[in-house]
């Protein structure tokens, strides 16, 4: 087992480990908090796979700021072990059944699907994760689908002010 | 001629002359480590001295002057004496993460160290997007501000950690369209070719009125986002004691403090990176004879020199400004820099399309 396995086998076990804890906190800030450790171990991931410049924005906008948003608003509403609703055992039940269905329907596709079974992922030497690449993909080959989702992005921020001025 | 260069270099050569390779690059990884630790710890000790002598100096007084000459080892005998005081965790709160909180902070500055290029040659890790690195990983802090402030389990410690976010969230916005403007003129994310594009003068004199005002908006808003005064509701004492590190005492609070510093020498050493062109030293276009007379300070000395100027800036700051009420901070974010930032962002950029820059 060489450096690289033994890096990625820490950092799945991280992000899965942290993943399961953000469900299993008992306090939503703890839960916060671990959801953070999980983007920063899928930002590893991300570096292993020479894709810099996606880990960082990963960090910039999960991490930096839509975390932040949701620990602002956790902590402004001072949420705790007492306030958290009690929801029955019968929706528990469902929703485990309804998501163990969702990942074997996931895991039968991915065994499926003969495109990446037989691909392996390349390690420090795949270069479309770079900055100058992923820019001239994104501005050049895929520049028109890039645009309207900007425009889906402004137009969802002058909702959010439009709501947000509504007194 | 004294360069920091020349001493990796003689350490790498010794190093890979008696042991095989695997060992060289373990006993490098902890040579780095202890080297940034010894810089956090000089720099630490360093700016809150001369924090209280330019404090001292601006208010007509002495400031501290019994320890040492000029007092220097003041500072020294506060740490000593941080060390020996007990760390209390208060009884509400949420032990794991109140002891958490003041390494998350250190770690994350330590972790902006990694791509700031100290001299020629000298550097950490040379990532190809250097600049989005430091800001990315800076607007990380935030989350360990907030920790403290939240399991503190204190109304002071709480107000305190959301003004500081709110700040530091909303002013990272301008710093970041600055930094943006120099990439636009410079072509290139990474610090080494930032400084290599600055070789025939520094982007404040070649980049005309845009470079200055991106300067200016640069300052402005890294100030804030290391809550220092004029910016610094966040711990604002008439109001909210200490802010968010209230609660913490002993060498917990000494690492808030440290990381403040630190913050503030890091922020400079971009800005003078960006803006006052690193170690790069003062070159005037092509005038060969005189850009050669100041080749011959050495490169670390022009680093530690601008980032010292821009830190004493920014102490000026504190003494010249009156400090300013939260509506006022986020109106002068969200109203006035972020409007002028992103038009100078524009202007920026017909300047780098038209060469109009030298």
């Amino acid at each position: 087992m060489n450096a690289t396995q033994i890096v990625f086998w820490f950092l799945s076990a991280l992000a899965l480990v942290s993943a399961l804890m953000v469900l299993l906190s008992k306090n939503p800030v703890h839960s916060v908090l671990w959801l953070i450790t999980v983007f920063f171990a899928i930002s590893g991931h991300y570096i292993l796979l020479n894709a810099q410049f996606l880990a960082i924005v990963n960090l910039i906008v999960y991490a930096g700021a839509i975390m932040v948003l949701f620990l602002f608003v956790i902590m402004l509403m001072n949420l705790n072990k007492q306030t958290e609703p009690q929801k029955n055992a019968w929706l528990k039940m469902a929703g485990a059944i309804s998501g163990g269905c969702l990942l074997m329907i996931l895991i039968s596709l991915v065994k499926q699907a003969n495109e990446i079974t037989t691909k392996t992922a390349r390690m420090k030497d795949g270069d479309i994760g770079l900055i100058g690449n992923l820019g001239k993909a994104l501005f050049h080959d895929y520049v028109v689908p890039f645009e309207i989702s900007s425009v889906l992005f402004l137009s969802a921020m002058v909702g959010a002010v439009v709501i947000g001025k509504k007194d | 001629m004294f360069s920091l260069e020349g001493i990796t270099k003689a350490i790498d050569t010794w190093l890979n002359a008696h042991f095989n390779s695997t060992v060289v690059l373990l006993a490098e990884c902890v040579l780095v480590g202890v080297a940034a630790i010894a810089l956090f710890a000089v720099l630490g000790l360093g700016l809150v001295w001369m924090e209280r002598k330019v404090a001292a100096v601006m208010q007509i007084r002495l400031g501290p002057n019994r320890l040492g000459p000029k007092g220097i080892f003041q500072t020294s005998a506060d740490t000593l004496k941080l060390i020996m005081k007990e760390g209390l965790t208060p009884d509400g709160a949420d032990k794991f993460l109140f002891n958490l909180a003041p390494f998350i902070v250190m770690i994350v500055a330590m972790l902006v160290l990694a791509p700031i290029s100290f001299a020629k040659n000298f550097q950490i890790w040379d990532i190809n997007i250097g600049v989005l690195y430091v800001s990315a990983v800076s607007s990380l802090s935030v989350i360990g501000i907030l920790m403290a402030g939240w399991s503190s389990n204190n109304k002071y410690s709480l107000l305190g950690a959301m003004r500081s976010g709110a700040q530091i969230v909303s002013y990272e916005l301008s710093a970041g369209l600055a930094i943006i403007s120099i990439v636009v003129l410079t072509g290139s994310l990474s610090i080494n070719d930032i400084i290599q594009s600055q070789q025939n003068g520094w982007w404040i004199f070649k980049g005309h009125i845009p470079a200055i005002i991106s300067f200016i908006i640069f300052i402005i808003a890294v100030t804030a986002e290391t809550n220092r005064a004029p910016f610094d509701l966040a711990e604002a004492e008439s109001e909210l004691t200490a802010g968010f590190h209230t609660e913490y005492s002993g060498m917990k609070f000494a690492l808030f403090f440290l990381a403040e510093y630190i913050n503030i020498f890091i922020v400079c050493s971009i800005g003078a990176t960006l803006f006052f062109g690193g170690w790069m030293p003062l070159h005037i276009g092509n005038w060969e004879a005189f850009n050669h007379i100041m080749d011959f300070i050495p490169s670390s000395i022009w680093f530690f020199g601008k980032t010292i100027f821009l830190i004493f800036l920014i102490m000026w700051f504190r003494w010249t400004f009156p400090r300013l009420r939260v509506d006022q901070l986020l109106n002068l974010e969200w109203k006035y820099l972020l409007p002028i930032s992103l038009f100078n962002l524009l202007l920026m950029t017909v300047v780098a399309i038209m060469g109009w820059h030298f």
